[in-house]
């Protein structure tokens, strides 16, 4: 949540509710929205390590609100972090632990370990497919987020495929 | 399952072997299967793993070694070619990869023809035409021929065709197989959408996103069904499903 945050203002000040407002307009309906005070909690931490600035606004009726602006300090983490490429995604490895172990237990059918990874994953993908037909069909940005958890979920599957594929031969050979 | 639901397809024992150069094939070693009215079942599993010839074996298109097929019922195994001719324009529309049209024919033909050949009154079967095309986006595209069209453009043609005389079961083999990626997404809108309709549909392919639209996927491997999956697409635990792969992390 930092560096997104961090991000959003460096457009121009603002307070905790309107990033949240911000982010939702942006990511859509697909994303799990954070809570306002996970926002809060997060621009409290930026401010300690002096990447952001807050000034306290006085209202008339409503308690102060608290306005932030990004320091110099703020302006040079998000360079460094538009700098680093991010880390790639990692192959599910609870999932291949348990599917490499299975034999030296005893206690689970390597098949029927993939079966059951599977229906989770079709499932998901379908929850998915619902989320991207729901989804308005004018926030691009939102519909390839949508699109690229499908792309990382189907090469997923893909990978069951493969462990199948290669069980049954070894199955075959014996 | 209840009992007043309609079966719509059944396959008991279904072998085929495919004697090419080389040693023989097993595309298809004993399969058993049960779809119902209403159903939208996919078939997926890596290339090769014979999805394709049973679906050929369920249309029709090629004949089992052994095992045997009803439809809404009845049993098939003494159905002669022009037979399945008939039915594959009355009780089984087909669609294929790479489309299959009549490339001179013009796009109205192409959704016409099945019809006429069964015996439709022209004026019901140019109804029917104007009002799949119409439903399908291709308003205006009637007097082109399938070669001008985009590969997506074809594929809704092909859909159109299939479905113009009402088959009862829709077969789809890698529909989306040779399209972009915004052509796979409308052909799975557009199979999603006659499905809820109460089109039974039975579709073939290779990629999981396709066959999540499906409420029931089965994972073919090595001529067998490996597993027959009911998607409920009902929440997902905690921490993990849609929420956990949506999750941008920091």
């Amino acid at each position: 949540m930092r560096l997104p945050l961090l991000a959003l203002l460096a457009r121009g000040p603002a307070h905790g509710y309107e990033l949240k407002q911000d982010l939702e307009q942006l990511l859509g309906s697909a994303y799990p929205q954070p809570n306002v005070g996970q926002i809060y909690v997060t621009l409290g931490r930026l401010e300690k390590s002096g990447l952001i600035e807050g000034e306290a606004i006085e209202q008339s009726s409503r308690p102060n609100k608290k306005v932030y602006h990004l320091t110099d300090a703020g302006r040079e983490a998000l360079r460094v972090w538009y700098e680093e490429t991010a880390d790639e995604p990692r192959v599910r490895d609870e999932f291949f632990m348990k599917l490499a172990l299975a034999p030296k237990t005893g206690l689970a059918d390597r098949i029927a370990l993939i079966n059951r990874q599977r229906r989770q994953y079709l499932n998901t993908m379908r929850q998915l497919s619902k989320l991207a037909a729901a989804e308005d069909r004018d926030n691009r940005v939102s519909h390839l987020l949508i699109e690229g958890a499908m792309l990382h979920l189907q090469a997923d599957l893909d990978w069951l495929e493969r462990c199948q594929e290669e069980l049954e031969e070894l199955e075959e050979l014996r | 399952m209840s009992e007043s639901v309609a079966e719509v397809l059944r396959a008991e024992g279904l072998v085929k072997t495919h004697h090419g150069e080389g040693a023989p094939a097993h595309a298809v070693r004993g399969v058993d299967l049960r779809v119902t009215g209403g159903e939208f079942v996919a078939i997926t599993g890596p290339s090769g793993a014979g999805k394709s010839t049973l679906l050929h074996l369920l249309g029709g298109l090629q004949r089992p070694d052994a095992g045997s097929l009803w439809l809404d019922g009845e049993r098939t195994d003494g159905y002669s070619e022009a037979r399945w001719a008939v039915e594959r324009r009355k009780r089984i529309g087909i669609v294929f990869q790479f489309f299959n049209l009549v490339s001179d024919l013009s796009v109205a033909d192409n959704v016409e023809l099945p019809a006429l050949l069964a015996g439709v009154a022209p004026r019901k079967a140019r109804a029917g035409r104007e009002e799949l095309l119409t439903e399908l986006g291709l308003e205006g595209k009637e007097r082109s021929m399938p070669g001008e069209l985009s590969g997506g453009e074809q594929q809704r043609v092909a859909l159109a065709r299939a479905l113009v005389n009402h088959p009862p079961l829709l077969l789809a083999d890698e529909p989306a197989g040779s399209l972009d990626s915004k052509g796979t997404r409308e052909v799975m809108r557009l199979l999603s959408r006659f499905h809820r309709r109460g089109q039974t549909i039975l579709l073939v392919t290779h990629d999981a996103r396709l066959a999540s639209a499906a409420d029931r996927v089965i994972s073919f491997f090595d001529g067998r069904i490996a597993d027959d999956a009911e998607l409920d697409g009902g929440t997902p635990p905690r921490r993990a499903g849609t929420s956990g792969v949506l999750e941008l992390r920091d």
